[in-house]
């Protein structure tokens, strides 16, 4: 116990966590911008597959950051194009799309692989790239805090400003406001003449770039390569995190960052010679723990604000 | 014979269309990519009718794919987007295997009490995220999602851990006893008892649905709540008790396909039957009777596929693509919407 | 003076099959306030859907400035100059006034929005026409008066030449709708035109210049106001005298029924809408509750039959406490329910009549063996009902949605009405439907009163719940104001000053309906 509590004020342990919230945190940024304008996408979890599986094949045929970056955010947004077409134009229900759009992208990741590489495990042919780690100047020479917060990959800060980018881009601009008009009145945004489903298109797409990133990072960042099963759940954990973030991205990153610490935790505990399968069932677990705790905060000051107005008549 | 109504003939329409489309599609991917394109649409469409053998392998995984069918449509039915029934199927086939292993009860009770068990352990499953909302207003979806993984993680430590045959060579149960196993019914394929099973859930779940007091008010829990609480429906009651239902189906198909299919216990990972539930359940528009037909059509597209891929370079992974086309495109409401209005004022004006 | 706005034989058929407009032509002079009136469903908001490009018609020409216009949207018509006050509110309630008034035309830049600029963009237009509103303030801290304030100064602030007002004083008290009217005048002399939506005759009497009638989806004709009589406008309007003539006896007040004892009923949004409200209903009398929609009739309604749980208060039937009882345990006390929103509660549109007809008898013997359903039984006894309640549909299988809005009305009223009820409330029972479906359900309250139930009767039609209930409850704000145990004796004048709360009886008069 001792040596498990050890490991939780551990610098590298603390390193960790920030790493694995990564994908989560630019998946549940993804569901904050797509609930906002009210679309619930539920496809995350394909988006990440494709764009994980489009940004290992593109860095390894082009051999470029860059362009494979660009492939991943191509490949995650095929699947939210397909999700707004179907969801926005074809009238299918938002969530049925995005259940068949995650079937699709698991089947269909694998199809593509075999195609393209001729394998249909990973990635393992190719000569895959990642994204750089930076070390912060000044922040790294700060003893526990600079191994913490510096030299982390890219991708991890550029999560991070997405939680100000998103901020930002809701409450500051006209974009913003439109969609969180669309989620909250969709007719009041009819009435000024806006275009709902255009606007929820826009947020399917930004949504999808951002799940992308989660994506990128997970096959050119957290791991190098694309395998198959990469992916595991995270777009549904990230649709937790921002319930629980009640859609707004700061609480939504403390929730991520939650989540990521239990995933966290559970590779500690692999260490620890804590059978897998408990091992791998935490962050799951602590989610779930984390919606009804939620839940029921959600509902019982709804209760007390019920009963205060009730004795005030 | 009856006149088809407006909206039923309206409906055929969208079906074969949606149909064609995905076919369309298969074909135009399997011309991009394959070498020998024409050898592997022979072997999509014609595999499966090619032997018996092979059309057994479709009838085997047709009654999988029912069963799961008939969950997800027993609990869409509610207008719950509850995807436990994913964990059920695992979770039910890994303990009705340990059932088996740790008694040596004689034939046809041994299989029985085991799928038995099976069911209740799903039905217990796929109301955890249903009682989960009603208590704390938890989303179902996101909460059911969880669970799967969850409910994998804890039954599979016990299959590789307590139940494991260190002999198999990888992780696998002891073999199953002979008389816990589910007899083969037509020589010369693995067609197993459980589609006796199937055939009596079918009739159970459509005479349930359409015959029933809790089908009738399922039904209308479903198709509007606000309506169902006027009536004096206690729709929290039905929501629970659809879950109950459906996670038991459910858990009834996990153990069917262990007790029938396999020697050991094996699955690793969520066997994806519930997904394949809601593909079914979608095709079948919800309702249990036409969930065989689903679940046929695609056993057969599925196994057309593994037969492609076994005999050229297409992998059968490519009917994923077909199978998310066809659900979105079955379930899109505005899909043809333009026809049906042409044909609509057609008939009003034609009618006076 | 010329006709600036033309709309040329328009058609519109809804999805559901039913048509809503058939060949309609509607003009509009520059600088009038012109009515247009007509029962629910006449098809008066479709047409002005279809003007403000909500809705596209099936067929049709639109002119303006003799010029012939293609309207795909809102955007469209913003663009030429329509500006649209719908009758629920289009606003978004968690941002600000001045948030909403620019919305859709913000002014500054679109990456950096300044909330200083919109704000005095918003006072601009809010002074030029006399309006006093904060434009700071959130809109759900925001009364129902100055919502609708918001509302016109979104459209002028897209610069709207032409207002449509859909039912503008449904929801005002008579306060704000003075204030609306100086307001429209005001716009008027600025070189407004308004197209005015109401069937308030007294109202269109005194601001409008002249009114277009509509009725069955058609246009029955254009007036000056001044050259038409509010008793011609209405004849127009249903087609003939609409003289209700109900034939029943004087009502014998029989045992209490039902008792409301101090009832509080908070809504979704926390705010008391019913607020320590008690009465008595007895045996074989009709009780009207009459008042302005959005009085809390429907709290009242929904704890009685146990939709919503009362927050304080006792409701007894048949001197039981029915508060936490289910909806279920209720009904078979004998309670029945005619419930206001027909579309949304009453029916569930994707199911069958008789599947409708069905819902609540899923108990009765007759019908269900043991928790099986009787099939043959609910058919042949589901096709009675169509008959005896003269249901037009070719069978008791057709999706109910497929029906007009007064043959959806007669299914709920044959499944309330025959379930051996001695209790019935009845919500806006004959709302939107036609004339004979409206007096058959009038005849069926009364034989059932003379059956010895007891009615609860809630409209917005003055003359129909005077002529039908023996009794009558004014609802203003949540509390009742006024009682008139002979309904006959007031006249709808006298009922409007409690409605509007102008008038409110002392407390000793009102205590009286607990007796």
């Amino acid at each position: 116990m001792d040596n498990f509590l050890s490991y939780l004020i551990d610098p590298e342990f603390l390193y960790s966590v920030f790493r694995v919230t990564t994908p989560l945190l630019f998946a549940a940024l993804a569901s904050v911008v797509a609930e906002n304008a009210g679309a619930s996408n539920i496809a995350l979890e394909g988006i990440m597959i494709f764009s994980a599986l489009f940004g290992a094949i593109g860095s390894g045929i082009t051999q470029s950051l860059t362009l494979g970056l660009l492939f991943a955010i191509c490949g995650g947004l095929i699947i939210s194009l397909l999700l707004a077409y179907f969801a926005l134009y074809l009238k299918t229900d938002i969530i049925l799309s995005g259940i068949a759009l995650n079937t699709l992208a698991s089947g269909g990741s694998v199809f593509l692989l075999y195609v393209i590489l001729g394998d249909k495990g990973s990635t393992s042919a190719l000569q895959c790239l990642t994204f750089p780690t930076i070390n912060i100047p000044i922040i790294e020479n700060i003893p526990f805090v600079g191994e913490i917060i510096s030299g982390q990959n890219l991708l991890t800060y550029i999560a991070f400003i997405m939680v100000w980018v998103v901020f930002y881009l809701l409450y500051h601009t006209k974009l913003g406001k439109y969609l969180r008009v669309v989620g909250e009145s969709p007719q009041a945004a009819e009435s000024v003449g806006l275009d709902v489903r255009k606007l929820k298109l826009t947020a399917l797409l930004i949504s999808g770039v951002l799940a992308s990133l989660g994506g990128a990072f997970l096959s050119m960042g957290y791991m190098s390569g694309f395998s198959r099963g990469m992916v595991s759940g995270r777009g549904f954990i990230a649709l937790a995190a921002a319930a629980m973030g009640m859609l707004s991205p700061v609480p939504t990153m403390i929730a991520a960052i939650i989540f990521g610490f239990a995933d966290a935790v559970s590779n500690i505990l692999a260490a620890l010679r804590i059978p897998d399968e408990f091992v791998k069932l935490i962050p799951y677990l602590v989610t779930i723990i984390g919606l009804i705790v939620f839940s029921q905060i959600r509902s019982s000051s709804e209760k007390k604000r019920r009963k205060k107005v009730l004795s005030s008549t | 014979m009856r006149k088809l109504s407006f909206d039923s003939k309206f409906e055929i329409i969208r079906f074969s269309v949606a149909i064609l489309i995905a076919l369309l599609l298969s074909f135009i991917i399997i011309l991009l990519v394959s070498d020998t394109p024409f050898l592997a649409l022979q072997k999509l469409y014609l595999g499966p009718i090619e032997n018996l053998r092979r059309f057994g392998n479709v009838i085997e995984l047709a009654i999988t794919l029912s069963f799961a069918g008939l969950s997800i449509a027993i609990i869409f039915s509610s207008n719950e987007f509850n995807l436990a029934s994913e964990g059920a199927f695992y979770a039910s086939g890994a303990v009705a295997a340990m059932f088996v292993l740790s008694n040596s009860l004689p034939a046809i009770i041994s299989p029985f009490l085991s799928i038995l068990l099976g069911g209740v352990v799903g039905a217990v499953i796929v109301t955890i995220p249903a009682v989960l909302k009603k208590k704390w207003g938890a989303s179902e979806l996101v909460s059911s999602l969880m669970l799967n993984f969850i409910v994998l993680y804890f039954a599979r430590y016990f299959i590789n851990n307590v139940f494991k045959d260190p002999s198999a060579g990888y992780n696998a149960t002891y073999l199953l006893p002979e008389t816990a196993k589910l007899s083969k019914i037509v020589s010369g394929t693995r067609i197993h008892s459980g589609l006796i099973i199937l055939i009596v859930t079918v009739i159970a779940c459509v005479l349930f649905m359409e015959k029933t007091k809790w089908g009738f008010e399922l039904t209308q829990v479903g198709r509007n709540r606000q309506f169902a609480k006027y009536v004096g429906i206690n729709t929290s009651a039905i929501v629970i008790m659809s879950q109950v239902l459906g996670g038991f189906i459910a858990g009834v198909g996990g153990a069917v396909e262990t007790l029938g299919m396999y020697t050991r216990f094996q699955w690793q990972s969520l066997p994806g039957y519930g997904f394949d539930g809601v593909i079914v359940a979608i095709l079948a528009k919800n309702k249990p009777r036409y969930v065989p037909i689903a679940a046929f059509f695609l056993a057969y597209i599925r196994i057309g596929a593994d037969k492609m891929a076994t005999s050229t370079d297409v992998t059968s992974e490519m009917i994923a693509i077909i199978q998310g086309i066809i659900i979105m495109l079955v379930a899109a409401t505005a899909f043809l919407s333009n026809t049906r209005q042409k044909m609509l004022v057609k008939e009003v004006r034609n009618n006076g | 003076m010329k006709d600036i706005l033309r709309m040329e034989n328009i058609n519109k058929i809804y999805p559901n099959g039913v048509i809503a407009n058939n060949n309609v032509n509607f003009s509009l002079r520059e600088g009038e306030i012109h009515a247009l009136v007509g029962e629910n469903g006449a098809g008066k908001s479709t047409l002005m859907k279809i003007l403000f490009g909500i809705e596209k018609p099936t067929d049709g020409k639109i002119f303006y400035q003799d010029e012939e216009l293609t309207i795909d949207s809102p955007l469209d018509a913003i663009k030429y100059g329509f500006g649209m006050v719908h009758q629920h509110f289009m606003l978004v309630e968690s941002m600000s006034v001045a948030e909403n008034i620019v919305l859709g035309s913000e002014p500054g830049s679109s990456w950096n929005l300044d909330s200083s600029i919109q704000e005095a963009q918003a006072k601009e237009i809010i002074d030029k026409y006399h309006f006093q509103i904060n434009v700071k303030e959130k809109i759900s801290d925001l009364s129902i008066g100055l919502r609708q304030k918001v509302e016109i100064l979104k459209a002028l602030f897209k610069g709207a030449k032409i207002l449509i007002l859909d039912e503008p004083t449904a929801v005002l008290t008579p306060q704000e709708t003075v204030e609306l009217f100086e307001q429209l005048r005001i716009l008027k002399a600025q070189g407004h035109t308004i197209i005015f939506i109401s069937h308030k005759l007294t109202e269109i009497k005194e601001i409008c210049d002249r009114i277009t009638i509509m009725r069955d989806a058609t246009n029955v004709g254009v007036y000056d106001v001044e050259s038409v009589t509010k008793e011609e406008i209405s004849d127009l309007m249903v087609g003939k005298s609409m003289d209700w003539n109900i034939h029943k006896t004087p009502a014998i007040s029989g045992d209490t029924l039902l008792e409301v004892k101090d009832l509080t009923v908070l809504n979704e949004a926390n705010i008391p809408t019913l607020k320590h409200v008690s009465f008595k209903l007895h045996r074989s009398t009709i009780l009207g509750v009459v008042g302005i929609e959005g009085n809390g009739q429907k709290e009242l309604v929904d704890s009685i039959t146990g939709l919503t749980k009362a927050d304080s208060g006792e409701i007894l039937f048949k001197n039981e406490l029915i508060n936490s009882m289910s909806v279920n345990d209720i009904r078979s006390l004998g309670l029945a329910h005619i419930p206001g929103d027909r579309m949304e509660r009453g029916i569930a549109a994707d199911s069958s009549i008789e599947e409708n007809m069905f819902a609540t008898y899923t108990n009765d013997n007759k019908l269900v063996n043991k928790n099986f359903l009787k099939t043959k039984e609910i058919n042949k006894w589901s096709n009675n009902l169509i008959s005896e309640f003269h249901v037009k549909a070719s069978s008791s299988n057709v999706p109910i949605k497929m029906l007009s809005g007064g043959n959806i009305q007669k299914v709920i009223v044959a499944r309330e009405f025959t379930s051996n009820c001695d209790c019935i409330i009845a919500n806006q029972p004959t709302r939107g439907i036609d004339i004979g479906a409206a007096k058959f359900i009038h005849k069926k309250l009364v034989e059932l009163r003379d059956k010895n139930a007891a009615v609860l009767l809630l409209s917005a039609d003055l003359s129909e719940i005077k002529s039908l209930s023996d009794s009558l409850l004014v609802i203003y704000n949540g509390q009742f104001v006024a009682y008139f145990e002979d309904a006959s004796k007031v006249s709808e004048e006298e009922l409007g000053k409690y409605m509007l709360g102008i008038e409110k009886q002392t407390e000793l008069e009102i205590k009286r309906c607990e007796r």
